[in-house]
C-alpha cells in the first residue's frame, strides 16, 4: 500500500499521471490555470519523469499535440479549465470521434462571460456530447484513482476512447487533502502498457481524419456511440480492481441513505458532499431523504439510475449548470428523459445552484430540498438569486 | 433565504463630481482612469503601471477625449488595463484582441483604436490575429507590454521567454528561442515598430504619441519587469533592480533593423523606433479598390473614384 500524503489536489492529479508514466503532457496556462502542468513540467525537467512536455501556443494546439501522439501510440496527458475547453473543443470532439485514448484533467470551471475562473460545471456540459467518457469527482482520492482508472480504461482496445476526468475548480482543485499514493509496482500491475489498436506507424501505413462522406458518416456516428456504450462492463471492471488493490470500491452510481428515502438528491461532484452532510442533517429531523451521487456522466449508466430512482418519491436534482432558454438544466434532463419510460416514476425537480461557485452549504441543500417539495415549482428553479 | 453576499453598490458620480469640486481625492490621471478601480492588481515591481501611465500621457498629450478613444485587451496582466481606463474598453477572451478590434475600428473609422494586450495573448494564443492584421494594415495602435512569461497564470514559458530562461514550466531552463516581437511585426507588414523600456517612459509617450498620428497598423513594444512571474527564478532582483538592469543594457538605435532585436537572456536590449513606413491602410485600400470598382460597376477601372 502506497504513503498517505496531505497534498495539493491538482499536484497529487499530476503525480497520478506521472506515476503511469506518460509520454506526452501538452498544455498552455489559459486563464485560469492550476498546477497540474506546472508539477508535470518540473517531473519532467528533474528527471522523475521522462515524457515530452510541450508548452503549446494556445489550448487548440494542446488538444491537438495529443491528438497526434496518441496516433502515434503515445500515453497521453493534459489539463485545461473552461475557456481552455472552449477553445480546444473542436479537437475535444475529434479525439473523441477519432478514438484517440488520451486523459484529460478538467478543471471545472464557469465560463466567460462575464469574466470568471469559478467553479461550476458549464464547460463539462458544453462537450457533453464529444464522445468521450466523463466522470466527476468528488474527493482528491477519487481523482487520484480516477487518472489512473481513466489510462486503463481509456487505453483498453476494446474501448479506445478518449477519457475526461472532472474536477470541481477551486473547491477541490485547490485544497490539500489527504490522498493515499500508488505505489509504482501497483500502478505496473493495474495498468498495462498502451498498445494501440491502431496507430500511425512507417510499417502498416494508415490514413487518420479522412473525411466521412454521407454514405458512412452515420455508421461511424453509430460505432462511436456503441462503443461509448459497451465501454461501461469495462469501467466497471476497472473499478472492481481498483477495490482489490486498493481496498476504494467506485461505481457508477453512488447511494447514501437512500434505501428507505422517500426524497433523493442527485448531484455530481464536491455537491454530493455538502448534500451527505445535508442528508444526516434532514434525517436527524426525521425526513426520509436520501442522496444519490452521479460519478460516471458518459456513458450515462440509466439502468443503475433508474433502479435506485424508481423507489423515491422525489428525486431533487442538484444541476451546476445554466442552459438558457432550455426546458431545465442538463443532469435533470437527462434524469427526466431516462425516468420518462418508467411506469412508476418520482417527480423530478430540477435545482440549479452553485453557478460561477455561488457558495452552497448544507443549509442551502435542506432549503433546496424543501423548496421543492412544498412549491410547485414546474421546470426549473435557480437558487439563491438576489434581486 | 440567507442572503451572506454584500450588497453591489452602483458606481456613485454624483460623489465623484462632489469630490471633484472639493479638489481632494483626485490624481492627474483621474480623467482617464475608472473610478473606484484603484488600487491596481498589479504586484509591486510590475511594469504596467508605468506602461499605463505613459499610454494615459500620450492621450493627454494628444489632447484625446475618452470619447474619441478605445481601448482592447485579451487576458492575462496586461489585460486589466481596460478594466482600469474609464472609456469604451473591451476585455476580450485570451488572444482576441485583434479581432474585436479590427472590428472596432472598420465600423468606427474615426475612432482612435488602441490594443493593449501581454506578449503571451497577442504572440501566443493571438499571434495569428497579429500577423493578419498587420499584413492587412487595420488601423489599430498596438501596444504589447512584453514581460517575457504568463505572469498571470503563474509565471510559465511563453512565446517571449528567452532561450535558458527560467519559468514554472521550464525550470531547468527554456529550450526554445522567444520571438523578436519588433522583427515579427516589421516583416507583417506594420508600419511603425518601436521598442522601449519601462526604464524610457518619456520616450514611450512620445512612441505611442506617433503611433496615434499614423493610419495604419503600429507596433509598439514595451519591455517590463515582472518581479513575481519571471524574475524571481531567473535572479533578476527587484522591480527596482531589473530598472537597473533596462538602463545599464539598453541601447537606444534609431532605424535599427529589426532583425538585430532579438532579445538574450541576460543580453542587451536593443530599443528605439525601428520602423516608421507609409502604406494605405485597409480602409483606403478598400475605399479605392473594392468600392470604387463596384461603383463603377465591376469594371474594374474604379480608380478614378
Amino acid at each position: 500500500m502506497g504513503r498517505k500524503v496531505g497534498i495539493e489536489v491538482s499536484i497529487a492529479a499530476a503525480d497520478a499521471a506521472a506515476l503511469c508514466d506518460v509520454d506526452v503532457v501538452a498544455a498552455y496556462p489559459i486563464t485560469p490555470q492550476t498546477h497540474v502542468v506546472e508539477h508535470l513540467a518540473e517531473l519532467v525537467a528533474s528527471g522523475h519523469l521522462d515524457a515530452e512536455f510541450v508548452p503549446v501556443e494556445s489550448e487548440h494546439s494542446a488538444m491537438s499535440v495529443c491528438c497526434g501522439s496518441v496516433a502515434v501510440g503515445a500515453r497521453t496527458f493534459t489539463a485545461t479549465a473552461a475557456q481552455g475547453l472552449a477553445l480546444m473543443a473542436e479537437i475535444v470532439y475529434i479525439a473523441g470521434s477519432m478514438r484517440l485514448p488520451l486523459v484529460m484533467f478538467l478543471s471545472n470551471r464557469a465560463l466567460s462571460g462575464p469574466l470568471s475562473i469559478w467553479n461550476d460545471h458549464s464547460d463539462a456540459m458544453m462537450v457533453r456530447d464529444c464522445g468521450w467518457i466523463q466522470v466527476f469527482c468528488e474527493d482528491g482520492q477519487e481523482v487520484f484513482d480516477a487518472i489512473i482508472h481513466a489510462f486503463r480504461v481509456g487505453e483498453d482496445p476494446q474501448v479506445s476512447l478518449p477519457v475526461m476526468v472532472n474536477v470541481d475548480g477551486f473547491v477541490l482543485t485547490h485544497v490539500i487533502e489527504p490522498i493515499e499514493y500508488w505505489t509504482k509496482e501497483m500502478v505496473q500491475k493495474y495498468l498495462p502498457p498502451f498498445q494501440p489498436v491502431s496507430r500511425l506507424t512507417p510499417e502498416k501505413p494508415v490514413s487518420m481524419g479522412a473525411f466521412g462522406m454521407p454514405e458512412i458518416y452515420l455508421e461511424q456516428k453509430m460505432a462511436h456511440n456503441v462503443a461509448l456504450l459497451n465501454s461501461r462492463p469495462i469501467i466497471e471492471k476497472g473499478w472492481t480492481e481498483l477495490a482489490e488493490l486498493t481496498g476504494r470500491k467506485y461505481s457508477a452510481v453512488e447511494t447514501y441513505k437512500v434505501d428507505d428515502a422517500e426524497t433523493i438528491i442527485l448531484g455530481m461532484g464536491t455537491i454530493c458532499s455538502t448534500s451527505s452532510l445535508a442528508v444526516d442533517k434532514m434525517r436527524a429531523e426525521g425526513k426520509k431523504v436520501g442522496l444519490v451521487k452521479l460519478r460516471l456522466w458518459r456513458p450515462l449508466p440509466s439502468d443503475d439510475l433508474r433502479r435506485v430512482l424508481a423507489k423515491a418519491k422525489d428525486v431533487v436534482v442538484l444541476d451546476r449548470a445554466i442552459c438558457p432558454g432550455g426546458g431545465n438544466a442538463p443532469v435533470t434532463s437527462e434524469i427526466r428523459a431516462i425516468m420518462y419510460t418508467e411506469p412508476e416514476r418520482p417527480r423530478i425537480h430540477c435545482m440549479i445552484a452553485g453557478i460561477g461557485q455561488r457558495d452552497v452549504t448544507p443549509d442551502d441543500v435542506c432549503a433546496m430540498v424543501d423548496m421543492a417539495l412544498s412549491q410547485s415549482i414546474k421546470d426549473y428553479h435557480i437558487y439563491g438569486v438576489r434581486g | 433565504m440567507k442572503r451572506r453576499l454584500r450588497e453591489l453598490q452602483p458606481f456613485d458620480k454624483e460623489a465623484e463630481e462632489r469630490a471633484i469640486e472639493l479638489g481632494h481625492g483626485l490624481h492627474p490621471d483621474d480623467k482617464y482612469l475608472k473610478p473606484g478601480r484603484i488600487p491596481h492588481i498589479w504586484c509591486p515591481g510590475c511594469g504596467l503601471g508605468v506602461v499605463l501611465t505613459c499610454f494615459i500621457g500620450a492621450l493627454r498629450q494628444k489632447q484625446f477625449g475618452v470619447d474619441e478613444c478605445a481601448v482592447v485587451s485579451g487576458i492575462g496582466c496586461t489585460g486589466r488595463v481596460a478594466g482600469y481606463l474609464d472609456m469604451d474598453t473591451y476585455h476580450t477572451t485570451h488572444g482576441r484582441a485583434i479581432p474585436f478590434a479590427t472590428g472596432l475600428a472598420l465600423a468606427k473609422p474615426d475612432t482612435h483604436v488602441a490594443v493593449f494586450s501581454g506578449d503571451g495573448d497577442l504572440f501566443a494564443i493571438g499571434g495569428n490575429h497579429l500577423i493578419h492584421a498587420a499584413r492587412r494594415n487595420v488601423n489599430l495602435k498596438v501596444i504589447c507590454v512584453n514581460n517575457f512569461n504568463f505572469g498571470m497564470t503563474g509565471g510559465q514559458a511563453g512565446p517571449t521567454t528567452p532561450l535558458d530562461a527560467k519559468t514554472s514550466t521550464t525550470p531547468l531552463g527554456n529550450a526554445e528561442p522567444g520571438f523578436n516581437l519588433p522583427y515579427l511585426a516589421h516583416a507583417s507588414g506594420a508600419i511603425y515598430v518601436a521598442r522601449w523600456t519601462t526604464f524610457h517612459p518619456r520616450q514611450l509617450v512620445h512612441s505611442i504619441g506617433e503611433s496615434f498620428d499614423r493610419t495604419g497598423f503600429t507596433f509598439i513594444e514595451v519591455i517590463a519587469p515582472c518581479p513575481t512571474g519571471y524574475g524571481r527564478p531567473n535572479k533578476l532582483g527587484s522591480g527596482l533592480e531589473e530598472m537597473r538592469y533596462y538602463r545599464d543594457m539598453s541601447e537606444i538605435r534609431y532605424g535599427a533593423d529589426p532583425a538585430d532585436a532579438e532579445i538574450k537572456l541576460r543580453g542587451k536590449i536593443l530599443v528605439g523606433t525601428f520602423e516608421a513606413a507609409d502604406r494605405p491602410d485597409f480602409m483606403e485600400t478598400y475605399r479605392t479598390q473594392v468600392i470604387a470598382r463596384a461603383q463603377a460597376g465591376g469594371k474594374g477601372k474604379g480608380r478614378a473614384a
